[in-house]
């Protein structure tokens, strides 16, 4: 392993987040804010309690997983597309490094991004509702496991587009829905029993499922599908990458 | 000495059905020079991006110091720098960062005295706080070399290094190019200015539509193929040549005041002292004589109309 390799894409990659430390930081404890107010407030008046659990609270999990699985994409996504853009990836094409290097330097470091991220807005929770995890280990496992995955999803998305509208086309038009529609702000059991058994193919479902577990102890599908869920994604976008670097899709001429 | 490149029949089809490279078979001795020359699409930038690994080969091999670029590509690449033709860098970065960055790329430990020293050799020292964004188009140049140099490389590959800058900036370029020749480095640069290939290479190969179509010592094939050219400058201007002088290849300039005499180098004999006695029984009074090289444009020239032909 050329650790060295590793460690510089890392370092770099972090040092453009910490040049834009207060936009990192601020946009999403706005946004979050904003989310209290309007789901928090405005629909919390209305719906008390969801399956035991106040609504404000219940929706932390959902909100925390909504920035978590965006911010990987956007991070890693643009991480590998900006040299591309540029022109750099010269270097890394033409480098002592393989694909498992490269996407650890760009892939870690975009999760460790959306792990901070996902931990401010958990604390910017704090500021609104009362908050209780029930397994603190297994909260933190979740989170690292969605910041990889959807990291590298995110570095999948990079590598395909062709140009910046590309770059958001997967974000928007395929994952923001599948969160918006994967029990962020509800539990499925809400929804009519149709909607129930077409959300089990919503990915997302089984994370923010198992994340939410990990906080009140409740879950919509049992825990041990959702942990198979995350590391079946995980495997799967691992393999994509692997194709990728093998055949040079999208990289090499 | 010994070949630290050695390329055996390379070859590359594009997608589109473009053939960059046509079985490209070439080694590259240790410590040279090595001047690729050839017009633009002629498979100059393929060849060094498929040694490199940003473009895959389509056939054949290459190895760089004993290792095959494809199959043992690690410890191919970690010999190998590479100063691209495009200026692509990070616009936000600071220079000593990226410089940092690359060593790191390649496996090499933190060396911030070795940093420096290149650093220094390239005079961006003082510009290493600067951003690539505030630097002028020769200082990013510099700072690509210093990128490439940045993890020690016996080989060198410079992929038309001097398009667009200025005349000193080409001087100051080809000093450094010597400067690395003479720490040991081999380097292969593309080029289509082919006053660089003169002032600098050591050898010098012309590839056309994807074919190397030779590959020479620079002087054999100056000696070679050169044509020189004697001037002679006459004191009083001639209307014509005299029919004395008619068997020599001479021509005459529109005023008259001066003659040219192209012969081979190749030739034992140049006849330029029975030409001189003739002109003189001529009655012509000389007032100076300069000779000329063919440069290696002309000859390239040459050799890519002949493959034309």
């Amino acid at each position: 392993m050329n650790w060295a390799a590793v460690q510089a894409i890392y370092v770099t990659e972090m040092h453009r987040f910490f040049r834009t430390l207060a936009q990192s930081f601020v946009s999403p404890v706005i946004s979050t804010s904003l989310y209290f107010v309007v789901f928090g407030a405005a629909i919390g008046s209305r719906i008390q309690e969801v399956e035991g659990v106040s609504y404000g609270s219940f929706i932390v999990p959902g909100l925390v997983m909504l920035s978590v699985i965006t911010q990987s994409i956007s991070n890693a996504s643009f991480g590998i597309y900006f040299p591309k853009f540029i022109g750099t990836i010269y270097e890394l094409l033409s480098a002592p490094v393989n694909f498992l290097e490269i996407v650890l330097g760009f892939v870690g470091a975009a999760a460790t991004k959306s792990l901070f991220i996902g931990l401010v807005i958990l604390a910017t929770s704090t500021l609104f509702v009362d908050i209780e995890i029930q397994h603190p280990i297994a909260m933190l496992a979740f989170l690292v496991l969605t910041c990889l995955s959807f990291a590298l999803l995110g570095f999948i998305i990079g590598i395909w587009a062709g140009n910046f509208e590309q770059l958001q086309l997967v974000p928007l038009l395929i994952i923001t829905p599948l969160i918006f529609l994967g029990g962020s702000f509800y539990s499925i059991s809400m929804l009519p029993a149709i909607w129930q058994k077409i959300a089990l193919f919503n990915p997302v479902v089984y994370l923010i499922s198992g994340f939410r577990w990990s906080f009140f102890g409740i879950a919509d599908v049992p825990i041990g599908i959702s942990l198979l869920a995350i590391a079946g994604f995980t495997g799967l976008c691992l393999a994509a990458i692997w194709w990728i670097f093998r055949t040079g899709w999208r990289i090499r001429s | 000495m010994t070949a630290i490149v050695e390329i055996r029949n390379l070859r590359k089809t594009y997608a589109g059905g473009f053939e960059a490279l046509k079985g490209v078979s070439l080694k590259i001795e240790e410590g040279e020079i090595l001047a690729l020359l050839g017009p633009n699409g002629a498979g100059k930038t393929t060849l060094i991006s498929t040694i490199c690994g940003i473009t895959n080969p389509g056939g054949g091999s290459v190895t760089v110091n004993g290792h095959d670029v494809v199959a043992d590509y690690r410890n191919a690449r970690r010999v190998i720098g590479l100063v691209p033709q495009e200026i692509n860098l990070e616009p936000f970065t600071k220079v000593i960062d990226t410089v940092k960055f690359s060593r790191g790329l390649f496996g090499k430990p933190r060396d911030d005295a070795y940093i420096e020293k290149i650093l220094r050799q390239l005079s961006l020292w003082d510009k290493k706080d600067s951003r690539s964004m505030e630097l002028s188009g020769g200082m990013k140049r510099r700072v690509l070399i210093a990128k490439a140099l940045a993890h020690e490389p016996r080989v060198l590959f410079l992929d038309e290094p001097t398009a667009g800058v200025d005349v000193e900036l080409r001087k100051d370029m080809w000093e450094i190019v010597a400067e690395l020749k003479a720490n040991g480095v081999t380097i292969i640069l593309t080029t289509h200015y082919i006053e660089e290939a003169e002032a600098i290479a050591d050898r010098v190969g012309v590839i056309s539509k994807g074919e190397l179509l030779l590959i020479e010592e620079k002087d054999a094939l100056m000696a070679r193929f050169g044509q020189k050219h004697l001037q002679i400058d006459l004191q009083d201007p001639t209307s014509e040549i005299p029919k004395s002088l008619s068997d020599y290849d001479l021509t005459l300039s529109d005023d008259g005041g001066c003659l040219q005499y192209n012969y081979d180098t190749r030739g034992e004999r140049t006849g330029i002292t029975q030409l001189l006695n003739d002109i003189a029984a001529a009655g012509l009074v000389l007032r100076d004589l300069r000779t000329e090289e063919s440069s290696l444009e002309e000859i390239f020239v040459s050799l890519v109309r002949e493959e034309v032909a």
